[in-house]
């Protein structure tokens, strides 16, 4: 199997703005042929897009506005976790031989119906992902007494480090207080608890050992990859654990022959205050304090270790650019060049996304 | 609409029970997702306790289980705050676009 690394990127900003999708994609494209170089439009053996538009043959039309005629083009659509499944599927075709680099561009508009599942009849009318977050929530408070403040840390870190995220949608420094008196949704969640879905895009280019390094003096290698889906309806799940994420983050540590104490900067998915408490137990990323802890501490350090660019709730959520995004911020970490979030010595980092209420998740691990 | 909204529409709470290994299976299917056998339709009893609530403006909502292998997300009307585990009783349900169940409590 070839060592598959990336070798290039770029992003739109993220933004409250009804923009075409076919135009997010062309423009988070155009940013990687601006900035990777030598590379040119013969090189790419292949276009993969994420997204849960319902816009047809999208490969093809951001190939034919790129000056691609690639060999291999497609769309893959996984909800929230589409990106990360999209790049999955780029690593396959070059680890295995079938092609040696790959763009893969995701992003998603304002607004579009991917984030209800209209299939789960388990949810009846309370299909909205509010819904699902309200329970986890619920769940999670009355097993480990946790207190609304302590859910509006999460988000007040977040938001603090978006600032510094040029792409992010929001800029605000939200404080805790502002927080906990945000608008309420249910009982147990605020308006500012909630990812903001939105139009954004991001692309990153993928790249055989063979090839890598005409693109790039430090590639980015995918070390582990590890995916799992459990279900597609959200009343099947565990309210406690997100089973998904500790099947994929172990086989993805197994992949690359790491482990939890090994990670200097995660990037998790957190779709609403509380999933990010829960990813960070269940990755293994807090064996040595609660959750709540651990999170309180990097917010009153300033430690950027979890969600440096700002996470869902900072950045936004354009279902099909997320995972990409993720990707890029670990990428930047670990090549020194995140700027004002950068988080010094980092050697290995992780990707964490998830689908449809941790139905499923896929966790990566990148390293220099 | 298929027999399970159909059925929903008119008041009834149906499922698909595997004919051969007895799973319901849930969300409905034609076949069961363990031996591949086919489904028949059978009622609920109506009856389930409460996994988990939460409150949007004045309405409770929450995580229902009805049967083994049948838990639904429904509206719960009750005088009182619910606890988990309480009973439950389902008072309403119909089809428009999606499913939709209202549970009512029932004192323990």
């Amino acid at each position: 199997m070839k060592k598959v690394g990336i070798a290039g990127y770029g992003s739109t900003k993220f933004s409250k703005n009804k923009i075409p999708i076919e135009e997010l994609l062309v423009e988070s494209t155009k940013q990687v042929f601006q900035t990777t170089s030598n590379l040119s439009q013969n090189l790419i053996d292949g276009v993969i897009v994420s997204t849960n538009d319902n816009s047809k043959y999208l490969g093809a039309i951001v190939s034919e506005r790129s000056g691609i005629k690639p060999k291999i083009s497609h769309t893959i659509e996984h909800l929230c976790s589409s990106g990360t499944n999209a790049v999955i599927s780029a690593f396959s075709y070059i680890a295995s031989g079938l092609a040696d680099v790959i763009l893969v561009t995701g992003g998603d508009v304002i607004g579009n119906p991917g984030q209800v599942l209209e299939w789960d009849q388990s949810r009846g009318e309370l299909n909205h992902p509010i819904y699902w977050g309200s329970i986890f929530t619920k769940a999670y408070k009355r097993k480990f007494n946790t207190t609304e403040e302590e859910l509006a840390i999460v988000s007040a870190k977040n938001h603090k480090q978006a600032i510094d995220n040029p792409n992010s949608y929001s800029h605000e420094p939200y404080t805790i207080s502002q927080i906990m008196n945000s608008k309420i949704i249910t009982d147990d969640l605020r308006i500012l608890d909630c990812s903001y879905p939105c139009s954004g895009s991001a692309s990153v280019l993928l790249a055989s050992e063979n090839i890598i390094k005409k693109f790039t003096d430090t590639p980015i290698w995918i070390s582990g990859i590890g995916q799992k889906t459990n279900s597609a309806s959200f009343t099947k799940n565990d309210l406690l654990n997100l089973s998904s994420t500790i099947s994929a983050s172990n086989d993805a540590y197994a992949m690359s022959n790491t482990n939890s104490n090994d990670i200097d900067v995660a990037e998790v998915h957190d779709a609403f205050s509380v999933c990010e408490l829960m990813a960070v137990k269940d990755l293994g990323l807090t064996e040595k304090s609660s959750s709540t802890e651990f999170i309180r501490n990097l917010f009153n350090t300033g430690d950027r270790k979890i969600n440096p660019r700002g996470g869902l709730i900072g950045a936004g959520h354009p279902l099909g650019a997320t995972g990409i995004s993720q990707i890029i911020e670990i990428t930047q970490q670990l090549q020194n060049n995140a700027e004002k979030r950068q988080i010094p010595n980092v050697k290995k980092g992780l990707v964490h996304n998830m689908s449809a209420a941790a139905t499923s998740s896929t966790v990566l691990i990148l390293e220099s | 609409m298929n027999k399970f909204e159909t059925e929903l529409k008119n008041g009834n709470f149906i499922v698909s029970e595997c004919i051969d290994c007895k799973q319901i299976i849930w969300p409905t299917s034609d076949f069961c997702n363990i031996c591949h056998n086919t489904t028949k339709w059978r009622n609920t009893n109506n009856l389930g306790i409460i996994i988990e609530f939460s409150k949007k403006n004045d309405e409770f909502f929450g995580l229902i289980e009805v049967e083994q292998n049948l838990r639904v997300m429904g509206k719960i009307v009750t005088d009182k705050i619910p606890e988990i585990n309480q009973k439950v009783i389902l008072k309403e349900c119909s089809f428009n676009k999606t499913p939709k169940f209202i549970f009512k409590t029932i004192t323990n």
